[in-house]
């Protein structure tokens, strides 16, 4: 659904031209097929064990299908601070990945135009990490940054960090987790969207008194909004929903348990069904409200 | 403050010795101009020779190899664009897609902090007559409207120097004779410098104060039309600004009053004042329309100039005029325009005819007209085809 969002424009079904029509719908059948099978079922079977109640004189997991929707209430109640710190966590790490990315984009899209050979060296080293699995990755940060890893005890030894602190387990260690797994998801949209910038524009701009800052912010910018909203919903619908990067086995600790842990928590560990399944549906319900509202208010419709 | 923020009148501009290389590529080679306060220069040339890069350099949008730009006075090659005094409508337009009409001809405005920018950004539509589509976006109006666009969104600022590459091109005839006026106007009343660069040379002549015509990234000759026209100093701009008849010959005879050469064993005489050069191989050429057709021998005078016999090889009507081609022997082909002062052309395809020219009507060339192609240097697929299979026959045959 967040997909809508990059598609240009929407279907529209034509009537006049019967044949044509038919041909598209034939097209499409694989794909509505796989979304009845892989989207739409789970995704009606997730609605109806959320509202599940449990067994009367029942063992610990066994549920029975009703209309329990305190369900919500009690999910809400109990996570509430997870709730928060999840989207807090991904906003945190979309902004830091947007920061890090756009020069970076910028860089390989715009001015390495002239260098071809050095453009595709460095988007293959943006691609890279994706060669090795990001549980690994994510775990040798954990080892890089644990309390008798070189980088802290340096900062340690220079005073930079107080000696009994700790990075991994800390909310800092999660954000910056997030931002290092996500950062390919925002540098190649934003990649995209760069390099077809047409630089007699920003000429232009400059031509008309704007100071490099004011082209940036003018003229750069909007026109590369397509590639900014793709990126930050293909990082932050992730990261929101991210149990890796928070984990204790990770990089997180007790007190950064975002809602994925939960979740997992619940259905693996609790065997909690119902309400996993009703912390799943907020966490869908808020990302869809906030990315609706985000894509509505960037005004990119007529860009995309 | 808004009034201030508008030039009071144009800056001159002065080129010294701008060279600009691109990699593998002279575009420009020592370029010397010097455009005063106020006037109306116009840039005629050949596509490839260097116009746009010329506009650029003075736009600060590209840096020269070596050289310096002064406008008003004062140095401005080290300087960026956004701090020099000028604005451009670009060849490509270059219109922001993501704003509406109007918010891009108020970008300059908005800019420099000028009061009222919504207002003046109307009047520049109500200008190019286009402030019923202020709220549409630039893929929303055609090729000329957004060319208008572009016009208005330079010319809103009020720049001491505005940079014009080819701002009319796209536009019917009747509209390009009004947008023309329309910049003549804003031109003389608060006595801006226009740069013009255009393919068009009536427009050129019409608007200009100053034409200078430009050929391989050099000017080859500036001056006012009328001078420019009457007195080439080159081939190329003897035939880049309208058409010329050329003759070529060795000197035979060179007095106080005239230099005269060799023409296919007939003496064709120059004025010395009008003769870039008076000894070895010189070129005499003349317009078109100042020859004059014979039907017998016209008399010897010493005034006058006379080729012929020839035959007329092809006639063309053109209403005011008509154009003859006439071959004479050792001469070439020549072309004449005549005015149609009597019903129907005075002679006819076949015909045997003399021509003649006041002496005072010819120029001396400062150099003879290469007979080489002008693109020839050029490898479309075409000619590359052809070099293949030309070269194939000479292989068979051997
Ligand atoms: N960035 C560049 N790199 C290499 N060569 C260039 C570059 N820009 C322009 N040139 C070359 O410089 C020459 C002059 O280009 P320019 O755009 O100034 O021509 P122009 O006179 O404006 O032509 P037209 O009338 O077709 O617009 C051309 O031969 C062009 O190929
Ligand atoms: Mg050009």
């Amino acid at each position: 659904m967040a997909f809508a969002a990059f598609s240009s424009t929407s279907v529209v079904a034509e009537p006049a031209p019967r044949k044509k029509s038919r041909i598209a719908l034939f097209l499409l059948l694989p794909g509505i097929l796989y979304l009845v099978l892989f989207f739409l079922t789970p995704l009606v079977s997730l609605v109806l064990t959320s509202l599940q109640a449990p067994r009367e004189f029942g063992d610990i997991g066994q549920y029975d299908y009703a209309f329990n929707w305190q369900n919500y209430v009690q999910v809400v109640d109990a996570y509430w601070p997870h709730i928060l710190r999840s989207f807090g966590y991904a906003l945190a790490a979309t902004v830091f990945a947007l920061a890090f990315s756009y020069p970076l984009a910028y860089f390989i899209g715009v001015k390495a135009r002239r260098w071809p050979l050095l453009q595709s060296l460095m988007l293959v080293l943006v691609i890279a990490p994706f060669f090795i699995s990001f549980l690994l990755r994510t775990l040798a940060w954990k080892q890089l940054l644990s309390d008798e890893s070189f980088v802290i005890t340096s900062l340690k030894a220079l005073s930079l960090m107080a000696p009994d602190a700790h990075f991994t387990g800390t909310p800092a260690a999660v954000i910056f987790g997030l931002t290092y797994n996500f950062i390919p998801f925002m540098t190649l949209p934003l990649f995209t969207t760069l390099e077809r910038l047409d630089t007699r524009y920003l000429e232009a701009g400059s031509d008309l008194y704007a100071s490099p800052f004011q082209v940036f912010r003018k003229v750069t910018i909007p026109l590369s909004m397509p590639g900014i909203v793709a990126g930050t919903l293909l990082t932050f619908i992730p990261a929101a929903g991210d149990y890796v990067n928070a984990s204790r086995d990770f990089l997180g600790g007790a007190d950064t348990q975002m809602i994925g842990n939960v979740i997992e928590a619940n259905f693996l560990v609790l065997q909690n069904y119902p309400a996993a399944a009703a912390l799943s549906i907020i966490l869908m319900a808020v990302i869809l409200v906030i990315v609706g509202v985000y894509v509505k208010r960037s005004g990119t419709e007529e860009l995309l | 403050m808004a009034a201030s923020q508008f030039a009071d009148s144009g800056a001159d501009l002065t080129l010294v010795g701008i060279q600009k290389r691109f990699p593998g590529f002279t575009a420009i080679e020592d370029l010397n101009l010097e455009i005063p306060a106020g006037s109306f220069f116009a840039l005629l040339g050949p596509s490839g020779c260097g116009k746009t890069t010329t506009l650029r350099l003075v736009a600060g949008l590209e840096e020269p190899t070596a050289g310096r730009i002064l406008i008003g006075g004062k140095d401005v090659t080290s300087t960026k664009p956004h701090q020099r005094p000028v604005n451009t409508v670009f060849q490509s337009y270059a219109l922001f897609p993501h704003m509406t009409i109007l918010e891009n001809v108020a970008f300059g405005l908005r800019r420099r902090k000028v009061s009222d920018p919504v207002n003046r950004a109307h009047e520049a539509l109500r200008l190019v007559e286009l402030d019923h589509l202020a709220a549409r976006k630039p893929q929303q109006l055609s090729g000329g409207q957004q060319q208008r666009v572009a016009l208005a969104r330079a010319i809103v600022n009020r720049p001491a120097l505005l940079l014009l590459d080819e701002p009319l091109g796209a536009l019917d005839l009747k509209l390009r004779r009004q947008m023309q006026l329309e910049l003549k106007t804003i031109q003389e009343e608060v006595g801006l410098t226009f740069l013009h660069v255009t393919h068009d040379q009536e427009e050129a002549m019409t608007m200009a104060d100053t034409v200078a015509v430009m050929n391989k990234g050099q000017i080859e000759q500036m001056g006012a039309p009328e001078a420019l026209y009457e007195l080439p100093h080159t081939a190329f701009v003897a035939n880049f600004l309208g058409q010329s008849n050329l003759f070529t010959g060795e000197v035979v005879e060179s007095t106080s009053a005239v230099v005269a050469v060799d023409v296919a064993g007939i003496r064709v005489a120059v004025p010395v004042a009008r003769a870039q050069r008076h000894a070895g191989a010189v070129t005499v050429g003349v317009r078109p329309e100042k020859l004059a057709i014979h039907r017998d021998a016209p008399p010897a005078d010493s005034g006058t100039n006379v080729l012929g016999p020839g035959r007329v090889i092809d006639v063309s009507f053109s209403g005011v005029s008509t154009q003859y081609l006439v071959a004479i022997p050792g001469a070439g082909t020549i072309v004449v325009f005549s005015q149609n002062r009597e019903f129907g052309p005075i002679s006819h395809v076949g015909d045997d005819v003399w021509i003649s020219w006041n002496v005072e009507h010819s120029f001396g060339l400062a150099d003879v007209p290469d007979e080489v192609q002008r693109f020839a240097g050029d490898t479309d697929t075409k000619s590359i085809a052809a070099q293949r299979r030309e070269a194939l026959i000479a292989e068979l045959e051997d």
